[in-house]
């Protein structure tokens, strides 16, 4: 076990670099960034040249990047074009995305799960089909059409919630983008578990425990979904890197300042400095949770440990 | 066991409920009437908010709130009037002597003296300090030691400004330039207290400046609270509480919440939600003119586009363009058909005449012919660069495209061709790179006519990305600067404009309105010439 947490950890290296290089090199083949910092007339030349030294843009692209990596191994980040250190930046954004990643897995575990169950108990009924029926309207619909569709009826036309998040984004105030977030997800859940749920019903040791005169409850809750559950984790660990890094739909829809905000506007003023220090982030967010996940393989099922 | 049970669900009930508080009602939104706060939709500026350094709207709202300059130009009329200038006084509109008003404060209670003015204009101006908009101080002598074009400064201060005592002070500029004392109301003009110098940092975090209205709060990229400064000695005082200004992620959003009732104020109608704004908002939607022109312009630099003759065929291409059709399908009525090279908020007297005329009329025929006398397109296709990652200018380009198309009976006439994003679409601009006509987009800075002509069309200008040269049009201009007699100059200036339209120099388009919707919870709101409500007469109901 110590050595294939090595072994992982290990191979994280390169992925880490080889995604930053590349995102690295992606920004700046989009041209020269201080010559949209002027709006729509020229910066002076003294002063664009003043500037491209402070942001370290005259030198070349490699040395760009060793300067770079080295920097954010002692913590620092750079600073953004408005003069933000892009730590104090990912201060910000980070603990909100957070939050609605919290909301939209729990929503995806609570209700996933749960209905997941139900249908997998009951299938080929009515309860059955009307989910699947509701999961596949969900799965084809994409989000920013969810989004604004419960942004509109919600917040405009019944008032329920307010229809853009406030700054602070308190976890009350998430409750409706984390369930737009989640929506696809949560589908995908449903389904996994009902699958999973609906095999394992026929398994020995389901019918052994139900021979054993158990309740009902404690048959479905101890053997039943312990069992099904593993691939259901397995998606779940998995998304919660898709779903920080892919925020970037439903955070612009409400008005969150979460992660997703802070690249759309680096991209769009071609600020290397915040889309590279956000995308190195996410990028270690993505390993640490596979790595997460593998390890839970190892641990739930000993087959994959030895394998 | 059971009572924390019990304790447990209390908890979890008052947390629910305040969640739901949280979500369905109240706000920061105080009273109504004279101490009412206006909520108003944000962008996050671009740049640190220093007054030299902001060069787009959203900073500029800010300090259109926090500070004020010798001029303050009129939000109606756009006309330049005193503010902080008892008087400014040249004869020879090379030296002028400027007198700072007694009575005026910073709102932490420092005075505002001619030093304030001339040492805010020395930072503006010094290259170490970084201020995008440091060339509005290239007229003034001595601007060259502190901001040469290359290497380091040899002064740190301009040897053109001069404080002579503490309500007075001189600028002497290198050439003769009539309309000075009106650019001053720009905000790069504006005075700075000590604080700015002594705790920069601090400064940043929470500005300081003279203006009806302080800062209050600034969270960076979330939202900035201003209150009005009771203390505030100018006449025009603010009418409401305090603004509160929310960045949102998208002016979409910002609609939404306004359609909701938790916002009151939004400056930029989305283009998509043009089609329902009179259903969602009645008379309660603006759109008016600024001081915003589009305009084609021409590759000057490059020898095909630069032959004798070919003022033909940029004409005839000009004629080709249906400019109201294109304004009231694609813009919903939010951009006018463009009639000259500069503003209709400049006004008659300011230089504003339809002089473009037949040239700037839809006219297939003549425009075939036109183009045909010209010698042609060069090389045969057209290709208009845009850049595609904002502002819907896809929707406009393809348009006009298939407009011009249209009219010469040539399906390959004219082609967009996308740039991904605006700062390489700049970059290509501003290094020559492109082979074809090009969108460009002026903001005025202020409201003259010589801000809509010189920066962009005198030979090497700053803005002048076409390279167009013109010895006769220089002249004009030079003789509008130099003459005392504003309307003598406007009549120079729109001379030079003529030379400009003979010559086709840019296809005008279009002018950009400003467009604002506002919720029932306000009154008296408006914009300005520069499309920026004017927030200290927004009145809460």
């Amino acid at each position: 076990m110590g050595r294939y947490v090595i072994r992982r950890l290990l191979q994280m290296i390169p992925v880490f670099f080889g995604a930053t290089l590349l995102i690295f090199l992606m920004v700046n083949v989009m041209g020269d960034p201080i010559a949209g910092l002027c709006g729509d007339r020229q910066c002076d030349p003294a002063t664009a040249a003043q500037l491209k030294r402070e942001f370290g843009l005259d030198k070349p692209v490699w040395q760009q990047y060793l300067t770079y990596m080295g920097n954010v191994f002692t913590g620092d980040f750079g600073t953004a074009f408005n003069g933000q250190p892009v730590t104090e930046l990912m201060g910000l954004a980070f603990p909100v995305t957070i939050r609605l990643t919290v909301v939209a897995i729990l929503f995806e575990i609570v209700i996933g799960i749960a209905l997941g169950v139900v249908t997998g108990l009951r299938r080929g009924r009515p309860v059955d089909t009307t989910v699947l029926l509701l999961t596949l309207v969900v799965l084809s619909v994409p989000t920013f059409v969810t989004g604004l569709l419960i942004q509109l009826l919600l917040g405009v036309k019944w008032g329920w919630i307010k229809p853009a998040v406030s700054p602070e984004a308190a976890f009350g105030e998430l409750i409706v983008p984390g369930l737009v977030l989640a929506s696809v997800s949560l589908a995908y859940v449903t389904r996994l578990t009902r699958t999973s749920i609906a095999e394992n019903k026929r398994a020995d040791y389901v019918r052994t425990a139900v021979a054993k005169g158990l309740p009902r409850r404690r048959v479905i809750t101890r053997h039943l979904l312990r069992n099904s559950l593993i691939p259901v984790v397995t998606f779940i660990g998995a998304d919660v890197g898709a779903l920080m890094g892919g925020a970037i739909v439903t955070e612009r829809i409400f008005n969150i300042h979460g992660v997703g905000y802070q690249l759309y506007q680096g991209i769009v003023r071609q600020n290397t400095q915040t889309v590279v220090g956000f995308v190195t982030v996410l990028v270690l967010v993505f390993l640490l949770a596979n790595l997460l996940v593998d390890l839970l393989y190892a641990v739930l099922d000993p087959r994959i440990r030895y394998a | 066991m059971r009572g924390a049970t019990h304790a447990k669900w209390a908890a979890l009930a008052t947390a629910v409920a305040l969640a739901a508080t949280a979500c369905g009602g109240g706000g920061d939104t105080g009273g109504g009437g004279a101490d009412g706060v206006v909520t108003s939709s944000w962008g996050d500026p671009q740049n640190p908010l220093e007054p030299a350094n902001t060069n787009e709207v959203q900073g500029g709202k800010v300090l259109s709130m926090i500070f004020r300059g010798l001029k303050q130009y009129d939000p109606k009329t756009g006309e330049a009037k005193d503010m902080l200038a008892e008087k400014i006084e040249t004869t020879d509109s090379t030296n002028f002597r400027i007198t700072v008003k007694n009575g005026w404060t910073f709102s932490n209670g420092e005075k505002v003296t001619a030093k304030s003015f001339v040492d805010a204009w020395n930072y503006g101006a010094h290259l170490k300090n970084n201020q995008k908009n440091a060339y509005f101080f290239g007229y003034i002598e001595g601007y060259d030691k502190v901001h040469p074009d290359k290497g380091q400064p040899s002064a740190a201060t301009m040897s053109g400004l001069k404080v002579v005592d503490e309500r007075t002070f001189t600028v002497k500029l290198t050439q003769k330039f009539s309309t000075f004392p009106d650019t001053l109301g720009y905000a790069a003009f504006a005075p700075l207290p000590r604080a700015f110098y002594d705790d920069h940092a601090g400064w940043l975090s929470k500005p300081i400046g003279n203006g009806p209205y302080t800062v209050d709060s600034y969270s960076k990229g979330s939202q900035m609270v201003l209150r009005r400064w009771d203390a505030y000695p100018g006449t025009d005082k603010a009418q409401n509480g305090g603004i509160t200004l929310k960045v949102y992620t998208d002016n979409n959003t910002a609609y939404t919440d306004l359609t909701a009732g938790n916002l009151d104020l939004v400056d930029d109608v989305p283009a998509s939600q043009l089609k329902n704004v009179s259903a969602d908002l009645g008379d309660r939607y603006i759109n008016t003119p600024a001081g915003i022109i589009q305009t084609l312009s021409w590759p000057f630099y490059r020898p095909e586009f630069n032959k004798p003759g070919q003022e033909k065929l940029r004409k005839g291409l000009s004629m080709a363009i249906d400019r109201k059709q294109i304004t009231e399908t694609i813009f919903q009525k939010t951009r006018t058909p463009a009639k000259d090279w500069t503003s209709p908020v400049l006004g008659a007297d300011g230089g504003y005449k339809e002089m473009c005329g037949e040239a700037c009329e839809y006219n297939p025929a003549e425009a075939k012919k036109l183009v045909a006398q010209g010698g042609g397109i060069p090389g045969g296709t057209l290709r208009i660069s845009y850049n595609a990652d904002t502002g819907s200018h896809k929707e406009w380009v393809d348009a006009v495209c298939n407009s011009i198309n249209r009219a010469l009976g040539n399906n390959r006439a004219c082609v967009g061709n996308p740039v991904g994003t605006f700062a390489d679409y700049r970059n290509q601009v501003t290094t020559q790179k492109l082979n074809g006509p090009f969108r460009a987009g002026w903001q005025m800075d202020y409201p003259l006519i010589q801000n809509f002509l010189q920066p962009l069309y005198y030979t090497n200008a700053s803005s002048n990305d076409g390279k167009y040269s013109s010895p006769e049009f220089d002249k004009l201009v030079d003789d509008a600067n130099a003459e005392t007699d504003t309307k003598k100059a406007v009549e120079l200036f729109q001379r030079a404009e003529e030379v400009l339209r003979d010559d086709m120099g840019a296809i005008p388009l279009w002018y950009q309105n400003g467009s604002a919707g506002y919720s029932e919870r306000v009154e008296n709101v408006s914009l300005n010439p520069f499309s920026v409500p004017v927030y200290d007469q927004i009145k809460v109901k």
